[in-house]
């Protein structure tokens, strides 16, 4: 069999295209990402591995995967709920509701910072009413959480909604005629054909979440050891100049990042299989 | 992400007790309204609190003009490249099997995966005065960072995926047969995908421009590392809105951000609009088909 890089095909514009392609995502992603490796590669090994896991670097890590790990579960969680209730329920103003989930993709994060952070500090509307309760949300490790909710709230929605829409009613019938009650049929029936989309849902908000930076340092505190992200720490960094140590930080995050990127394309295949067809997500 | 609002298969039989269905509505709603509906109030709340005179003030302030400028040019650029390589990529890799194109996929949606400020490191890595290519360029008098080509550079850069992951799909839903028929029937390359590929693409298209406008508008981390915040030159709108901020010009800032977020909404409107559009579409089609 001889080998072919394509198969044949009457279409024209193969190599153009293609080329055109990769010309772009060398020149805008690709050798600029490249860059973030070789400014690191400065540092010997030793540097390298003192600056990533130096106190100060290592406590901005717990804060910012902790905080998008309970952002990704608790949007989990509730998106599951806001997907199930627009599949499901009628309700008045529901197109509004559905609409207005997307907001967090299309408001700018530096306005969701500093909104949140007006609402969500001592004399806003929400934090006030949580003050006397002794919770204090703005400028604490807690108003990252809130600010990663807020930015990463779409994703589970988003992916859960369409498999609950194509979900056969038949099927549950078939589970209620054959004696299982509500619960069962939600267990057994329902929540394994949508766990694919959930977890690829969450994959997507936390990945997401760990590489925010526009909404989280409004709300934040940016104390370091107690609320500096990881971005944030990068950015400090480059501002006093220290190029090698933000490109060997970021090269941690990148690594990380080309992982999760690997684990959400196994997801949304796995998904597929599932499923039994392709989808847009 | 495309959405329809179809009941769904809830019929009677399985559905759960209204106190559940309550309960679960209940949740939902309590949900979105601390995280989603209170903070789009808040905007507008605390953008008009001062009285209209402050807010129109704020927004015809000459370095929030200059701000909107610069916003809508590094979008007016940064769109329409995106939309050459979306197509490009699309045609590439919808219409033609070869070798790799599953990696090449996952290439496109690197973008997403990076965080902005990285995005704007490795421009400033690359073309910063102590950049790999900054000695040139300062011997050319090129200025990249901390100059306009760096911020519609790093909006390029996170706004890569947008149109290529809406059309990649919907091309590979649509095959190739009608493009190889115009082909055999005589007509140019060209000639086939503007009259053949182009009509067919077109909302698809234009679902990815205003999800790409809107994030491309909005961008914050990744200009904000190569911008250097210089007021009237380099400060996008977002960017101006972080400046009042810490200024405790919070009247002004809001007023700002009031504007952002009346763009979010619009791109919001637009989006629901297409999806509707082409959901009537499908279903037009289906039923074409059971006829």
């Amino acid at each position: 069999m001889i080998f072919r890089f394509r198969q044949p095909s009457v279409l024209p514009g193969f190599g153009l295209t293609l080329g055109f392609t990769l010309g772009y995502l060398g020149l805008i992603v690709l050798i600029p990402l490249a860059m973030a490796f070789t400014q690191a590669f400065h540092l010997s090994w030793d540097q390298f591995w003192r600056t990533v896991t130096a106190p100060r670097v290592l406590a901005s890590y717990r804060l910012t995967f902790g905080a998008a790990f309970l952002a990704a579960t608790i949007n989990t969680g509730f998106g599951f709920i806001v997907a199930w209730v627009l599949v499901r329920y009628p309700f008045p103003g529901k197109r509004l509701v559905d609409a207005l989930v997307d907001l967090p993709f299309a408001l700018p994060t530096a306005v969701a910072g500093i909104t949140l952070a007006a609402i969500y500090s001592s004399n806003g509307w929400i934090g006030h009413a949580l003050e006397p309760l002794g919770m204090k949300i703005a400028f604490t490790p807690l108003g990252v959480i809130v600010a990663l909710v807020f930015i990463s709230l779409p994703f589970v929605v988003r992916t859960v909604q369409p498999v609950l829409e194509d979900l056969e009613a038949e099927v549950e019938e078939a589970a209620a005629s054959l004696g299982a009650d509500r619960w069962q049929i939600f267990w057994r029936v329902l929540f394994p054909a949508i766990r694919p989309a959930l977890l690829t849902g969450f994959t997507l908000a936390f990945a997401r979440a760990i590489g925010e930076y526009g909404s989280v340092i409004f709300i934040a505190g940016n104390l370091p050891m107690v609320s500096e992200i990881t971005p944030l720490l990068i950015v400090s960094k480059l501002e006093q100049y220290d190029y090698s140590g933000a490109a060997a930080v970021s090269v941690v995050m990148l690594v990380i990042s080309f992982l999760l990127l690997l684990l959400i394309n196994l997801l949304q295949r796995w998904s597929r299989i599932q499923r039994g067809w392709e989808t847009v997500i | 992400m495309n959405s329809s609002l179809h009941p769904g298969p809830a019929s009677l039989a399985n559905s759960e007790p209204p106190f559940i269905r309550r309960l679960l509505l209940a949740v939902a709603l309590i949900f979105l309204t601390l995280f989603l509906f209170v903070p789009l109030a808040a905007v507008f709340y605390e953008a008009l609190r001062k009285g209209v005179g402050v807010y129109l003030a704020a927004i015809t302030d000459p370095y929030a003009l200059d701000a909107i400028r610069l916003t809508l040019l590094s979008a007016a650029i940064a769109v329409p490249l995106n939309v050459i390589f979306g197509v490009s990529a699309a045609w590439a890799i919808a219409k033609f099997e070869f070798y790799g194109k599953s990696m090449l996929i996952t290439l496109i949606d690197l973008p997403f995966a990076v965080s902005p400020v990285i995005a704007g490191l490795i421009y400033v890595l690359l073309f910063g005065a102590q950049g790999w290519l900054g000695p040139w360029l300062t011997g050319h008098g090129i200025k990249i960072i901390f100059a306009v080509p760096g911020i519609v550079l790093a909006t390029v850069f996170v706004t890569v995926p947008f149109i290529a992951r809406e059309l990649i799909p919907l091309m590979q839903a649509q095959g190739t047969e009608e493009e190889e028929a115009a082909m055999v029937l005589g007509a140019s390359g060209w000639l086939t995908f503007w009259r053949i590929t182009l009509p067919n693409i077109k909302w698809g298209l234009l679902y990815g421009v205003v999800l790409c406008t809107a994030r491309a508008m909005g961008e914050f981390g990744a200009v904000s590392v190569v911008s250097g915040h210089i007021r009237g030159l380099t400060n996008t709108l977002p960017l101006h809105v972080e400046i009042l901020y810490n200024e405790y010009q919070f009247a002004a800032t809001f007023a700002c951000a009031s504007l952002l977020t009346l763009l979010a909404l619009v791109m919001l409107a637009l989006k629901a609009l297409i999806e509707r559009h082409t959901l009537r579409q499908r279903r037009i089609a289906i039923s074409g088909e059971s006829i």
